[in-house]
């Protein structure tokens, strides 16, 4: 009984904080400026790991799929001069205003084709509607691994052939993990970022579009090799570069 | 010196609490939050004319289920390291026994229902010997332990239609969406749990985890009846790579299909008129494409 005063006074401690911190954040000005871009190239340093082969044998239409050409995984993928795929970039800091809560416009699609993702790292905003389609004459399950701590729920939905696509958004930043568990080979990424990114083509190049000039951190992440940031400036009317070199393991 | 030491006491909790609420993923909840939600209207529930009340759970919970679900309720109790499958982590508040759809909480009946049916192939026991009272108390206590009871409802459960009349066409046509939307994948064209996927399958924590196999007479893990396996491919069991066949199967194919899954189970006291048409048919096994 003694001690409840005290767990009183330490709830309205936490509450009066969380209040402070609410304050601090909000307090920012929303920017209307001529917008920019941020562009470069990902690229690997030293010898790409050995992607191993996937064998499909579980699922003979998937085989049938890959007859001519045998895929491997996709944890990382060099292309040509040694660009990175499929690493996603973002603004980790610096963002205000409408830049960082307005969703695009745009639904990306993430599609199941020859029992695989297609794009294997999928990035969206916070809150942007996206299509999960499939392309393939065999049932797959779409299930989504978030951490529901963060606010993104996990749900787990299945697409027999010819299946409606499905139209689905995440409510907070995370790169989650993408399963079927029909065909265990297949993993994805739905890499949930807040406000404008873009992801590396083959050659590893990349524009984030959309940027008001400022200053800002950029983030590239790659599944199998984690984070890099760099601070860039962001001038009207011209394009920043920032380029990556993430090294092989 | 005593309210010294608590005045410093209760200080860094709360320092800890405005961490832990800042840092997104999986911070682990502290006991002063969970004190907080303990006094928020999402600690109550309702099951049919039952208002359950949490703090009333508190000394069962610590009794009876402490020892797997944990005092954190983050399924991670002392006896959690020689259990599979892994006892519920409620803060993470996913179920597999629901009304609702893949992704949403359960209804308050969804959980009650669970705790006085057990889930059999597990440890999780049948506590019917708990008053209805004491399993609704039960129900709101659980709900304390998430932040998503505070900040979500519950989906809206499923509409399931009327049971039509089992016939044969019934029993052939449930047959014919086994077979399109591919069961036998993963419970095999025999129901055996043994299709060319079920050897691979994990759990969202990524534990081995095996198909229902309908022919070795087990119950079936959300309840027994017609209904409750209608429920079952409605809603996925969330968890599990079972997923939800919602968009894919309409109405009323989804009790096609539980005539057909009927005619695969054993002799039980739900499947007299299934079994008698499977025979009757002559039904042979799908035959997997």
């Amino acid at each position: 009984m003694k001690k409840q005063p005290y767990s009183k006074f330490a709830a309205i401690l936490s509450v009066l904080v969380l209040v402070g911190i609410g304050t601090l954040s909000l307090n920012q000005k929303v920017s209307a400026a001529a917008e920019g871009s941020i562009a470069g190239t990902v690229k690997l340093s030293g010898t790409a790991p050995h992607m191993r082969g996937i064998d499909m044998s579980k699922d003979p239409y998937c085989v049938k799929q890959h007859e001519n050409s045998p895929i491997t995984m996709e944890n990382v993928v060099v292309g040509t001069g040694d660009g990175l795929q499929n690493v996603v970039l973002y603004i980790s800091e610096g963002l205000t205003g409408n830049e960082a809560t307005a969703a695009p416009s745009n639904k990306p699609v993430f599609d199941q084709k020859g029992c695989q993702y297609i794009p294997h790292v999928m990035a969206v905003d916070v809150n942007q509607e996206f299509q999960v389609t499939t392309s393939d004459q065999t049932t797959h399950n779409i299930h989504p691994l978030p951490n529901a701590m963060t606010g993104n729920i996990p749900w787990n939905k299945s697409q027999p052939p010819g299946a409606p696509p499905i139209v689905a958004s995440w409510k907070a930043p995370e790169m989650i993990s993408v399963k079927c568990n029909i065909h265990p080979w297949m993993h994805g990424y739905h890499a949930v970022v807040k406000g404008p990114y873009a992801t590396t083509d083959k050659s590893g190049a990349y524009t984030i579009h959309g940027v008001p000039p400022g200053s800002y951190t950029v983030t590239a992440w790659q599944e199998e090799l984690g984070n890099q940031t760099q601070k860039v400036t962001v001038a009207a009317g011209k394009p920043a570069t920032a380029d990556f070199t993430f090294k092989a393991k | 010196m005593q309210r010294k030491s608590f005045l410093h006491c209760s200080l860094l909790i709360s320092a800890a609490a405005v961490l832990a609420l800042s840092l997104p993923a999986r911070a682990q909840l502290s006991t002063v939050q969970l004190e907080a939600w303990l006094n928020s209207p999402a600690a109550s529930s309702h099951v049919g004319n039952i208002t359950g009340n949490a703090k009333a759970a508190a000394p069962d919970y610590r009794r009876y289920c402490v020892g797997c679900h944990g005092e954190l309720g983050d399924g991670n109790g002392e006896n959690t390291p020689w259990l599979d499958p892994k006892p519920r982590d409620f803060q993470l508040a996913v179920f597999k026994c629901r009304s609702t759809p893949t992704g949403t909480l359960p209804t308050d009946q969804d959980l009650y229902d669970t705790i006085g049916r057990g889930l059999d192939r597990s440890n999780m026991p049948i506590w019917n010997t708990f008053t209805k009272d004491e399993r609704a108390d039960l129900v709101a206590w659980i709900k304390h332990f998430s932040p998503r009871w505070q900040n979500e409802k519950p989906g809206p459960p499923i509409q399931i239609p009327p049971e039509p009349e089992v016939t044969p066409e019934r029993v052939k046509a449930g047959q014919e969406v086994f077979g399109r939307v591919q069961c036998w994948k993963c419970h095999g064209v025999e129901g055996k749990a043994n299709g060319p996927s079920a050897s691979t399958l994990t759990d969202d924590l990524g534990r081995p985890i095996l198909p229902y196999n309908f022919t070795d007479g087990s119950r079936p893990k959300c309840g027994s009846t017609d209904s409750d396996l209608y429920k079952i491919f409605m809603t996925g069991l969330d968890g599990t790579p079972m997923p939800s066949f919602a968009d894919n199967i309409k109405p009323d194919e989804a009790w096609d299909l539980v005539f057909y899954l009927r005619t695969l189970q054993p002799h039980n006291p739900y499947n007299a008129k299934e079994k008698q048409i499977a025979k009757q048919l002559g039904l042979k096994p799908v035959a997997p494409q």
